[in-house]
């Protein structure tokens, strides 16, 4: 018995290509109507409702959902399709992402009948926008150090204290959080936290951006205060969140958004060197490629393990590690290639507006969704070692 | 390829336990080992997986054939089984029957350039020539006026200069001065030199991404072993963390090596999708290799270090690997040529088209 861990070389059924198709055709449009511009991944316009909409419409949110929630019944490979040509394309998929790839199926497996099938549907349309409420100002990657508290009152629980680096938090509709029902134990200090649904937009929820240093206001701080949730919006166990947290994890970690965030410098580059490289650039890009097929090849066949019903933690966790060193790394080995590109390349400046771009990107892509260190744990737990 | 789904590799797998023991292996000086190795090996019909039977071979299809690799890798054994195996599915692209015994193939790097002269005499210098000096036999891919040709040639009729690679295993120097081959016949259409080269990359990528796996689980084991500051060393935070990414530079290498193999087995021809897949291998595979085997090393301390020790048969035949079939640099300027000449909007489709 071996240690290593195996990724079958999975493929993408054929039915997939056409999808592909109908994928790419809808993003040359909205690119032709000037919804976006795939040349600029540091818009300011992020928040598209109105394109969230329409890829709602097409049937590309909640593809693998129950049809009476509103899904498709997909198969996650088809899915995996959608997710990396939005990706690629630098498509504005912030609004409906998070709802999509995690929040979603949180709801599926542990809400009540009646909340599913009143969101469920709002998210396959593309109309709601969610937030993940973990972090806390003292609790970043130890989760269960969280400390807002939820504390049980008539019909509900109120809700006091602060998450921090909430993505989307400020165009959110919901938040999936994490609060303190009760005190850990000894033998357990993963006790006691329970997971709630959480309406946003409401008095006791106050929302204040922070500034990041690639310049944009992506992530915020959210103050709850007397802020009352209803008992119907516990998800899963009270005190148990602990039991709930790893089983998403893996779909959470092995995506091609976990290796193709700074991807568009690679195609830049690629253009930017024209037809006949030098040695040096040909080495550089061929290698990169190399690396980036090879992610690709791991992250299809995690992909193909959920499909089978299968919870790879662990190779998910590999995915991601490799993933996102590797997509960190990419601005500054394309910034050395680039470095002796010819003055005359035609989109030269597009190249250095997107690795100005990238560089300050990188630092947070090993950070967050669960950092280096976490990973590099659970996969020295999936060894044995721990 | 799950390690017991497959009885060409359960085969292979239980010789190899039986034969070539890791630790009995390399306690032995004389390498008196390695006759009833091949001896049993050949028996087993696996050197000519990849030969059909009405050309003297075992008939297994390429995935079993690739499988194999793997499993020979995982053991690191110092025999020419993944030559003769190429040696033999080179052959019987022509239709050119194998006979018994080791043979390797020529050349071995994409610079080298073996000719077919007006008399049907072969000419040319190969470098880097695994286990030239144990081969019977020469499978040989030369060019003619009229393209590629295949040839068997006996190896007594080379010129060699033996030498050893990286991980100590025969790496020689064959030159062919008008040597009349055995049998010669035209390349079929579509096979070239390049293909050998990728379908030698290949197997080379499987063969480093199981000696990963045997590194992973023998690092895996001793640092569960060793004690140091009181505590087993696997409990430090740092070692853990060296283990991690082993077991993702391992994965890494299967991944890319399985995939590239599986490309192959599936493929009408060697189209721009399975260049990308079988370059990349090969590009990939050689990175795990300098990575991977380092961190082996460093969980090891000086113990690994030692020729008594087993790690050195994986670690330094997996760099060696690197060199055979064109480096990792080689490949990586030509994938690097390939997708500039596509331009940089057909990057992405390649990529997705795998």
């Amino acid at each position: 018995m071996t240690a290593a861990l195996r990724f079958d070389p999975i493929r993408l059924p054929e039915k997939c290509e056409q999808l592909r198709k109908e994928v790419r055709a809808f993003l040359a449009e909205e690119i032709a109507a000037g919804t976006f511009d795939p040349h600029k991944p540091n818009r300011e316009d992020t928040d598209a409702p109105e394109f969230s909409r329409r890829v709602g419409a097409k049937g590309w949110l909640g593809m693998t959902w129950p049809k009476k929630y509103g899904g498709q019944e997909r198969s996650f490979l088809e899915r995996y399709v959608v997710t990396e040509e939005m990706r690629v394309a630098n498509a504005p998929t912030r609004r409906f992402f998070v709802a999509d790839r995690q929040s979603g199926p949180v709801l599926l497996k542990y809400a009540p009948e009646h909340i599913k099938m009143d969101i469920l549907p709002r998210i396959c349309r593309g109309e709601i926008c969610f937030a993940i409420g973990m972090s806390e100002p003292n609790s970043g990657s130890d989760l269960f150090a969280a400390k807002t508290r939820a504390t049980k009152t008539d019909g509900g629980y109120l809700i006091n204290g602060t998450k921090i680096w909430t993505s989307s938090a400020h165009i959110a509709d919901y938040m999936i959080a994490i609060f303190r029902t009760s005190q850990p134990t000894k033998e357990n200090r993963r006790h006691g936290l329970t997971q709630f649904l959480v309406k946003m937009k409401q008095p006791g929820i106050k929302v204040n951006p922070i500034g990041q240093i690639t310049g944009q206001y992506e992530f915020n701080e959210v103050v709850f205060t007397d802020f009352f949730v209803p008992d119907d919006h516990v998800l899963g166990e009270v005190d148990g969140a602990w039991k709930q947290a790893t089983s998403e994890l893996a779909y959470e970690r092995s995506g091609p958004e976990r290796f193709l965030e700074t991807y568009y410098v690679l195609t830049e580059l690629v253009r930017a060197v024209g037809p006949n490289p030098d040695t040096r650039s040909a080495e550089g890009i061929g290698r990169l490629v190399a690396q980036l097929h090879t992610m690709r090849r791991m992250s299809v066949s995690v992909a193909g393990m959920l499909q089978a019903g299968k919870e790879p933690v662990v190779e998910a966790s590999i995915v991601k590690d490799i993933g996102t060193v590797w997509e960190q790394q990419l601005p500054h080995r394309v910034r050395d290639l680039a470095a002796f590109v010819e003055e005359t390349a035609t989109n030269r400046e597009t190249l250095e507006r997107q690795l100005d771009f990238a560089i300050k990107t990188a630092p947070k892509l090993t950070i967050q969704g669960g950092t280096t260190e976490v990973l590099r744990g659970i996969i020295a737990r999936g060894l044995g070692l721990r | 390829m799950a390690e017991s789904d497959n009885i060409v590799v359960e085969t292979a797998e239980k010789i190899f336990a039986d034969l070539a023991d890791p630790q009995t292996i390399n306690n032995d000086k004389k390498n008196s080992w390695q006759a009833p190795l091949w001896q049993a090996l050949s028996e087993a019909g696996l050197p000519l997986s990849w030969v059909p039977d009405d050309l003297g071979g075992s008939g297994a299809s390429l995935a079993d054939g690739f499988a194999l690799l793997n499993a020979a890798g995982r053991f690191a054994v110092a025999v020419p089984l993944a030559e003769t195996m190429l040696a033999g599915w080179l052959l019987a692209q022509a239709k050119i029957a194998s006979p018994d015994g080791e043979m390797t193939v020529l050349p071995a790097s994409p610079k080298d350039r073996i000719t077919l002269d007006a008399d049907g005499s072969l000419s040319g210098r190969a470098r880097g020539v695994p286990f030239a000096k144990a081969a019977k036999h020469f499978a040989v891919l030369a060019h003619g006026k009229d393209g590629a040709v295949i040839a068997l040639v006996d190896a007594g009729k080379g010129r060699i200069e033996s030498g050893l690679n990286v991980g100590y295993d025969h790496s020689d120097t064959v030159t062919l001065d008008k040597v009349q081959p055995v049998t010669l016949k035209a390349a079929p259409k579509g096979l070239d030199q390049t293909t050998l080269m990728l379908m030698g990359g290949v197997a080379r990528s499987l063969q480093i991404a199981g000696a990963l796996e045997s590194m992973l689980d023998i690092s895996v084991r001793y640092s569960n072993e060793r004690v140091a500051f009181e505590k087993k060393i696997s409990k430090f935070q740092a070692v853990q963390h060296n283990l991690a990414r082993l077991a993702g530079e391992s994965a890494a290498a299967l991944a890319a090596a399985t995939s590239a193999a599986d490309a192959i087995a599936n493929a009408k021809s060697f189209d721009d999708a399975v260049y990308l897949e079988a370059a990349s291998a090969k590009i990939r595979c050689a990175e795990a290799a300098e990575k991977g085997g380092a961190i082996a090393h460093q969980v090891h301390g000086a113990i690994g270090f030692t020729m008594e020790h087993i790690l050195h048969r994986y670690s330094l035949r997996a760099l060696a690997w690197r060199d055979d079939f064109g480096s990792e640099s080689h490949w990586a300027v030509e994938l690097g040529k390939l997708v500039a000449s596509r331009g940089a909007d057909e990057l992405w489709p390649l990529v997705a088209s795998r």
